[in-house]
């Protein structure tokens, strides 16, 4: 028998590089992803932790060309759950679909899900994700009971509400700035059975949309509209209202929601399917097409609807693609709200999809974006207008008091960002403290933050 | 299912490790890292293994750890019906070349230890009347092929190796499954570039796991592999020298 050294080869090799980019394909930086299932390993000396790169923009991308990024999507383990107190623990890279697939059959679910389910657990943490719950529910830092964190001087320190909070809070909404995130302890939530029951309504106003968003949060624990800015004139800002609530045992379906592997577009769609004309047609045929309903809801409809096809950013071709999120207060008349509107509409910018949600309490992250008020989502393809279409809404967003989601944006000025953020010199001051040395940092730090690319 | 499971603690082992709890398998994990592997054995739980999933450490680079291994794995289960090997390590042709020490590893790994490891199994297998050998070969030991000369001669030594198990042992109740994965996107594969037809981990286990339901012998994950080395074994050798694949 031959018996050999077992010969540990902990540290990755080095691969090669490549293109990285978030989910709008734009920007593209050059760098290393480094991939293992052994997180701790891969996020020795590099500079930051991206997830499954659902970001829209330079959030999870290398500062500079070249370097290095820890990739956690490998690091997928679910390591505890106590049905008791609903606590998980799970790797940072465990995915929110694998959670929900394992948990929606035993009648429990994450407390706060984004629009999709291809996300870690780490980058919602990172973004202190919010989503159709968040007038009730909040975002998901409210949920995290602690974290396991490499800081930059490379330690593992557990960190939550009442140890090391600075550092908790900071890193809740922090896009990775103040650590690698290497494991998450969540609390989830029971609900009465896996299916949604959900209500369409059309909106043939803005005004109306509004109204209705805000009327329905009242009563509904999910509400969202879509809405049709692509059309300019009086019908602008018309949309649909989805209004939802987990199903009854005595209405929901017997058996269990069936679990389904969605197709996947090839990797660069003909970009000619992208052109404007093209989508303000299908977004007409799509208002026409829907009519009121109400009714029992797959649970993967109703929170993940684009998710039916796998990579449908795709659809926006080479260029690429942006989605704008921005919150506004609101008042009774909403004019803050027409005001966003107005400039839209005399920028004639190409909105494709307009997401819009109200939102309740602001997170407990020091950079959470949501607040009370009323956010959009806007999402336009790249051209040359995009960077002077992005800095005149960054001008109505400083003005109304509101605020940019960092997890979306690749456009915004520096000086725009400082002015909507009141909250940044007290991150700046925990990040100096844990990161003395500025190791830390993104694509979007060094954009944003002033730091050394 | 009573299942021991060399490999389950990454890649597609993991994957078809959680396939088989999720389908209520019982499970033992054979691995190097203990306390990794009980990581592992929590993950496999809450996946839906039945009873409780046990480990001890095994490390293909060390044989005398082989038997003692299955046998903690078959009295933790009290029993054992089938065994799996995801465990394998690769390394690019340039590297091997460059350095004779990691060949010798490799070889040793990929085709003597593991060839010995499932001699272990056999036995164990047969004396209790017979179930199930998994084992992952690869597409690499089809042909003699530039960019995988030396770790496809260790997989092609451990499928004619599986497939000779086949033919002898099938009639007494030992089936054994070898399978060939193509590209699929794990740890070991990421600092490659991956082809067209790259493969996912949990698609790879879904596959496997429906052949070990079935017992076929062969399985190629992702399917398209089958046909593309098909044509691959036809190719003239004139035209394997001037190809880079
Ligand atoms: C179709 C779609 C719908 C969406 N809907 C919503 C929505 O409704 N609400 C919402 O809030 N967001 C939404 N998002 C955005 C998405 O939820 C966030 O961008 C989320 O952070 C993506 O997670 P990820 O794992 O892909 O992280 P990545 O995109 O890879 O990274 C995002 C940020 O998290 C950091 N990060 C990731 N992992 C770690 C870690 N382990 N340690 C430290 N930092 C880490 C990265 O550095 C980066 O700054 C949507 C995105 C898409 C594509
Ligand atoms: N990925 C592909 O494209 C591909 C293609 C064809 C064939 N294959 C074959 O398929 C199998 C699985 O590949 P994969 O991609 O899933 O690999 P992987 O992600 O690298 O996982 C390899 C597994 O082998 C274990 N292992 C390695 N050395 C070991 C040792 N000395 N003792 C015990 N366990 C050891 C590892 O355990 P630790 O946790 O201890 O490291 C790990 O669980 C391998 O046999 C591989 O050759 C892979």
């Amino acid at each position: 028998m031959t018996s050999l050294p077992s010969k540990d080869i902990t540290l990755p090799k080095p691969v090669p590089e490549t293109e990285l980019s978030g989910w709008g394909h734009y920007p593209v930086v050059r760098g290393e992803e480094r991939l293992g299932e052994d997180l701790e390993a891969i996020t020795q000396g590099v500079v930051l932790t991206r997830g499954l790169g659902r970001s829209y923009g330079d959030a999870s991308l290398p500062s500079r060309s070249g370097e290095a990024v820890a990739g956690s999507a490998l690091a997928d383990r679910i390591l505890s759950f106590d049905a008791d107190t609903g606590i998980v623990r799970a790797e940072a890279g465990f995915p929110l679909w694998r959670l929900n697939r394992l948990f929606l059959p035993r009648n429990w679910f994450t407390p706060v899900t984004p629009g999709t389910h291809f996300v870690t657990l780490g980058g919602m943490v990172a973004a202190d994700v919010h989503g159709k719950m968040h007038h009730i529910d909040g975002c998901f830092g409210e949920h995290v009971t602690a974290l396991r964190l490499r800081v930059a001087d490379g330690r593992i320190v557990e960190c939550s509400d009442t140890q090391d909070q600075d550092l908790f809070r900071a890193t809740i909404g922090g896009m990775g700035l103040t650590g690698h995130i290497l494991e998450v302890e969540l609390r989830m939530k029971r609900i009465p059975s896996p299916w949604i029951f959900q209500e369409t309504e059309r909106c043939d106003s803005f005004d109306h949309l509004i109204d209705a968003l805000k009327e329905a949060g009242k009563t509904w624990p999910f509400t969202v509209t879509w809405a049709d800015f692509l059309n300019h004139g009086s019908r602008m800002g018309r949309g649909l209202l989805m209004k939802g609530r987990w199903a009854d045992p005595s209405e929901a379906p017997k058996d269990l929601p069936r679990f389904r592997h969605p197709p996947t577009l090839p990797p660069i769609f003909p970009s000619w399917l992208g052109q404007p004309f093209l989508v303000r047609i299908f977004n007409r045929l799509v208002f026409a097409a829907i009519r009121p309903s109400r009714g029992i809801l797959h649970p993967e409809s109703c929170f993940y609807p684009l998710d039916i096809v796998h990579n449908w950013n795709n659809l926006y071709g080479r260029r690429g693609f942006t989605q704008y999120q921005c919150l506004l207060p609101d008042t009774p008349d909403h004019a803050a709200q027409h005001r966003l509107l107005d400039t839209l509409r005399r920028l004639r910018a190409p909105v494709f999809l307009a997401v819009i949600k109200d939102c309740g309490r602001e997170g407990r992250g020091l950079l959470s974006f949501p607040k009370p008020g009323i956010s959009y989502a806007l999402d336009l393809p790249i051209d040359e207008r995009t960077q002077s279409i992005v800095d005149t809404l960054n001008d109505v967003v400083v003005a109304e008091g509101g605020r940019i989601y960092l997890a979306k944006d690749a456009f915004t000025r520096a000086d725009h960002f400082r002015s909507m953020e009141s909250r940044l010199e007290a991150f700046q001051a925990v990040r100096r403290k844990w990161d003395p040395h500025g190791l830390l940092r993104s694509a979007q730090s060094v954009r944003l933050l002033g730091d050394r690319p | 299912m009573k299942i021991a499971f060399l490999g389950a603690s990454k890649g597609m082992g993991r994957a078809l490790a959680r396939q088989l709890a999720s389908r209520g398998a019982q499970l033992f994990l054979l691995g190097r890292d203990l306390e990794d592997l009980g990581r592992s054995a929590a993950d496999l739980q809450l996946h839906g293994a039945s009873g409780t999933v046990g480990f001890c450490t095994c490390d293909l680079l060390q044989p005398p750890t082989f038997g003692p291994a299955l046998d903690q794995a078959s009295a933790a289960m009290n029993g054992l019906d089938t065994v799996i090997v995801t465990a394998g390590i690769f390394a690019t042709q340039e590297e091997l070349e460059a350095d004779p020490a990691l060949t010798a590893r490799l070889l040793t790994a990929d085709f003597t230890n593991t060839v010995l490891f499932c001699e272990e199994a056999r036995k164990r297998l047969l004396a209790a009347g017979g179930g199930t050998l998994c084992v992952f070969s690869s597409v690499a030991g089809e042909r003699g092929r530039k960019p995988v000369i030396l770790y496809g001669a260790a997989k092609a030594g451990l499928s004619r190796y599986l497939e000779g198990l086949d033919h002898k042992f099938r009639s007494q109740g030992l089936r054994t499954i070898t399978v060939k994965p193509g590209f699929v996107k794990t740890g070991m594969t990421a600092g490659l570039k991956p082809p067209p037809f790259a493969g996912e981990p949990d698609a790879v286990a879904r596959s496997v796991a429906r052949a070990i339901e079935r017992g076929s012998a062969e399985v190629y994950a992702p399917g398209i592999w089958r046909l593309i080395m098909l044509v691959i074994r036809n190719l003239p050798r004139g035209v394997m020298r001037r190809i880079g694949f």
